[in-house]
């Protein structure tokens, strides 16, 4: 089961993600959008969506280092564990909640406007499930372990090495089976989430706009040669000669 | 000189009757599907008026199009790309729909479906958006058409409101009494384009070939920062699809030589379209210089004289064909524009370079003069009245010239003269060449201008070339209609008066000069 859960189902995900964000790229880019609702009502989606965005972007980043740079490393450039923590979950605190208010607020707007509830995707009642899920099970287990109810667990110890072990592909699945339960449902919930990433709205997060501060601010294009009239004829289709 | 070309646009707006069939006929052809309900890429608006979004004018509030900054480089409006990057997860310059309108429809199915009774059936407007019932529709497309609410609606007009500081009450008194024109609005397929310009993704692009600006939906990620760039709020968010789109110039008729849908159907007759050449390396320049009433001289600067054998020299170099130059010479669009100089820009100001052009309306003025009990058609009366009428012109100078109403006050005397001259001509009297020379120009020139302006015949208004005369012999060879095309048949029809029956050619250019 540990395996099962720890060892193979991060790669299923990780594949669908891959498989799923070719699909995007090669067969839909059309539906690669933000699906943005700011049409229908502003209002709330201005206070709503750049806390949830900018929160949401420090936990990424937050994770990242979590579990990302080794306990090992920090030690060396003697940052001692208290300090580590006290930095975590004191930031983390910060973006987590404004994440989590975001979200809130985008959330009730989804349910509240007419507009905007008529225009929710199906895809939408799954990632935000999911989204929702990873984001109270993270912070419930953030609190849990901070407050010392789940005894001392240090998950650099055990989450962050699992984690690490994934890239290597010699996952080790006992450590996860050792984690307290609201990390482990926080880890699931996370990696359904990967997965959905490809065939929701997430896409628009693998095309963050950094070019356009590089661009000339004119775009020039010339006519598609193979859209054009002379192109060639397509197979099946050419001219009887 | 980097010689491009572009496919631009002039609209008469004395022979703008109103009509709406541009509106009805192009989002028939565009925008007839879910998400687009409320997105008109034509739109005519009376003026004075809110027009379409309400108040698109105000870019205090809107912040469309460029500003110059004090080291005289242009900048977008609503902020440089950094500022506009912060703010993508919510953009704070967006209209929302309520500036544009619900859209709805009704329940027409209840009209069959309800049981019999008494009671006559009844179809309730629903919400396109929402889908539920709306109990008062309170906007909508052409709420104030023809100064429909003036007293309420026409003070909120942004040009009424900055020029009633400098005129007083009097405005009132003066547009309700004489004063009303209509505006039809496509996108001005802008030479410095502020839409393509404050794309993230860099999906919005200029075609090299005729200047058409268009939004590659592949690569749209619905960001909706160009809806904030146009200054002319000419590109619409499609909510159903969370894409962004706009006016495309009808770009699948243009390249085989046909006028767009709202030129093809337009009543009035009041549309032209032609291709214009100009120097790109002037753009940049000429659309930064510092005094807003500069913008309009500076723009007409930028085109190119098409009969200049160095312009079409340097126009071969840039890979311009043959049959375009050719087009450029004819061009009814350089003619009223640069030629005739009849024509000018809407709102300069916006420093986006926009290219479909607005003859401005003398009917005001006639109509003024002939309610004074005077004779409308006289040089001298009409000369007059546009001195006396400040409204009109200073209204029409804040719509066409940033505020400048030499230029408008030019346009007018020479419509004027060219009006007081033909009717000579009409008469059977002899041709005064005073009235033509009273505004710099030639009697025969006049009468050109009459033929290109009154007259108008179809071949006259579009001078549009293929977009490669191999692509539409391709395209006309492989239509499956071919040899049974039913509209070749019915002989002489619109521009392909000179074609054989049977047989339609895709080159719809016959010569305005040569015929
Ligand atoms: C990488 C940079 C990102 C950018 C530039 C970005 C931008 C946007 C934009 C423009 C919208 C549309 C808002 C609207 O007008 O309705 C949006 C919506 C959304 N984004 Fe992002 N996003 C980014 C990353 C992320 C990430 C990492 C997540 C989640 C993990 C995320 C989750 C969402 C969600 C859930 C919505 C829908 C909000 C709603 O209910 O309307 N985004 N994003
Ligand atoms: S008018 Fe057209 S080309 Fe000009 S900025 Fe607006 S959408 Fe772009
Ligand atoms: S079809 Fe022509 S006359 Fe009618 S509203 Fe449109 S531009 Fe004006």
């Amino acid at each position: 089961m540990d395996l099962l859960l720890w060892g193979v189902l991060p790669y299923v995900s990780i594949a669908l993600l891959i498989a799923g964000t070719f699909w995007r790229a090669r067969y839909d880019r059309f539906g690669w959008t933000t699906h943005s609702s700011q049409v229908h009502e502003s209002r709330l989606l201005r206070i709503g969506s750049p806390l949830f965005h900018f929160g949401m972007l420090f936990v990424v980043l937050g994770h990242v280092v979590g579990l990302v740079i080794p306990q090992s490393w920090t030690d060396a450039v003697g940052v001692s564990d208290h300090t580590y923590h006290l930095l975590a979950v004191s930031t983390g605190a910060v973006a987590g909640v404004a994440a989590a208010a975001g979200i809130g607020i985008l959330v009730f707007r989804r349910f509240k406007v007419p507009a905007v509830r008529r225009a929710t995707l199906r895809s939408d009642h799954l990632m935000y499930t999911f989204l929702l899920g990873a984001m109270v099970l993270g912070l419930t287990a953030t609190m849990l372990n901070s407050t010392g109810a789940t005894g001392d667990y240090n998950y650099r110890e055990g989450i962050s090495i699992w984690f690490r072990s994934l890239f290597t592909f010699q996952p080790d699945y006992h450590l996860m089976g050792a984690a307290p339960l609201a990390f482990q449902l926080h880890i699931l919930f996370g990696f359904t989430l990967f997965a959905l990433i490809p065939y929701s709205r997430l896409v628009h997060m693998f095309s963050a706009p950094v070019q356009y501060l590089f661009r000339p601010y004119v775009v020039y294009r010339r006519r598609d040669p193979k859209l054009t009239a002379n192109r060639e004829d397509r197979r099946g289709w050419e001219r009887v000669r | 000189m980097r010689v491009m070309a572009q496919i631009a646009m002039v609209m008469n707006l004395d022979k703008c009757i109103g009509c709406h069939t541009c509106s009805v006929t192009c989002k028939q052809a565009w925008t007839n599907r879910q998400g687009t309900e409320y997105v008109w890429f034509n739109n005519v608006e009376t003026l004075p008026g809110q027009g379409y979004p309400r108040r698109w004018e105000d870019q205090e509030k809107w912040k469309g199009g460029w500003e110059r900054t004090r080291s005289g480089k242009l900048r977008l409006r609503a902020g440089g790309r950094l500022k506009r990057l912060g703010q993508v997860f919510a953009n704070p310059e967006l209209p929302e729909i309520d500036d544009y309108y619900q859209p709805w429809t009704y329940e027409y199915k209840n009209l069959i479906d309800a049981p019999a009774g008494d009671d006559l059936p009844v179809a309730r407007p629903v919400s396109s958006l929402t889908g539920e019932p709306v109990d008062k529709i309170e906007w909508g497309p052409n709420w104030d058409d023809n100064l429909g609410g003036a007293p309420e609606n026409a003070p909120l007009d942004p040009i009424v409101e900055k020029i009633r500081d400098e005129v007083g009450e009097k405005i009132r008194f003066e547009f309700e009494q004489s004063f009303m024109f209509y505006l039809p609005r496509v996108c001005e397929h802008c030479l410095n384009p502020a839409c393509v310009s404050s794309c993230p993704s860099g999906a919005m692009y200029k075609r090299e070939e005729d200047g058409v600006v268009l939004v590659d939906q592949d690569r749209c990620r619905g960001w909706r920062m160009c809806v904030t760039g146009c200054p002319y709020k000419k590109v619409y968010f499609n909510h159903a699809t969370g894409k962004a789109e706009k006016c495309t110039f009808c770009f699948p008729r243009i390249e085989v030589g046909l006028p767009t849908v709202c030129a093809e159907t337009c009543v009035g007759r009041m549309r032209y379209l032609g291709v214009m050449l100009y120097d790109a390396d002037k753009v940049a320049e000429a659309a930064a210089v510092e005094d807003e009433h500069d913008l309009y001289p500076s723009q007409l600067e930028c085109f190119l004289d098409p009969n200049d054998p160095a312009v079409v020299a340097a126009a071969r170099a840039s890979g311009i064909t043959h049959d375009w130059i050719e087009a450029a010479r004819r061009s009814p669009v350089y003619d009223l524009i640069a030629t005739y100089q009849v024509a000018l820009p809407l709102h300069p100001e916006y420093r986006t370079m926009p290219m479909v052009w607005y003859v401005p309306p003398l009917s005001p003025v006639v109509e003024a003069v002939a309610a004074s009990g005077h004779d409308g058609e006289d040089a001298g009366n009409l000369f007059g009245a546009i001195d006396a009428l400040r409204i009109p012109v200073e209204y029409l100078a804040e719509l066409l010239t940033a505020g400048d109403p030499y230029p408008v006050e030019a346009v007018l005397r020479r419509m004027a003269a060219m009006r007081a001259y033909m009717r000579r001509v009409n008469l059977g009297e002899e041709r005064e060449e005073s009235i033509a020379s009273a505004v710099g120009l030639t009697g025969a020139e006049m009468e050109d201008l009459f033929r290109l302006l009154a007259i108008a015949k179809y071949e006259d208004r579009y001078v549009v070339p293929s977009a490669a005369r191999a692509d539409a012999e391709a395209l006309a060879g492989s239509h499956p209609l071919d040899e049974a095309c039913p509209v070749g048949e019915a002989g002489p029809v619109g521009p392909s008066t000179e074609v054989a029956p049977g047989r339609v050619l895709l080159n719809l250019s016959p010569t305005r000069r040569s015929a």
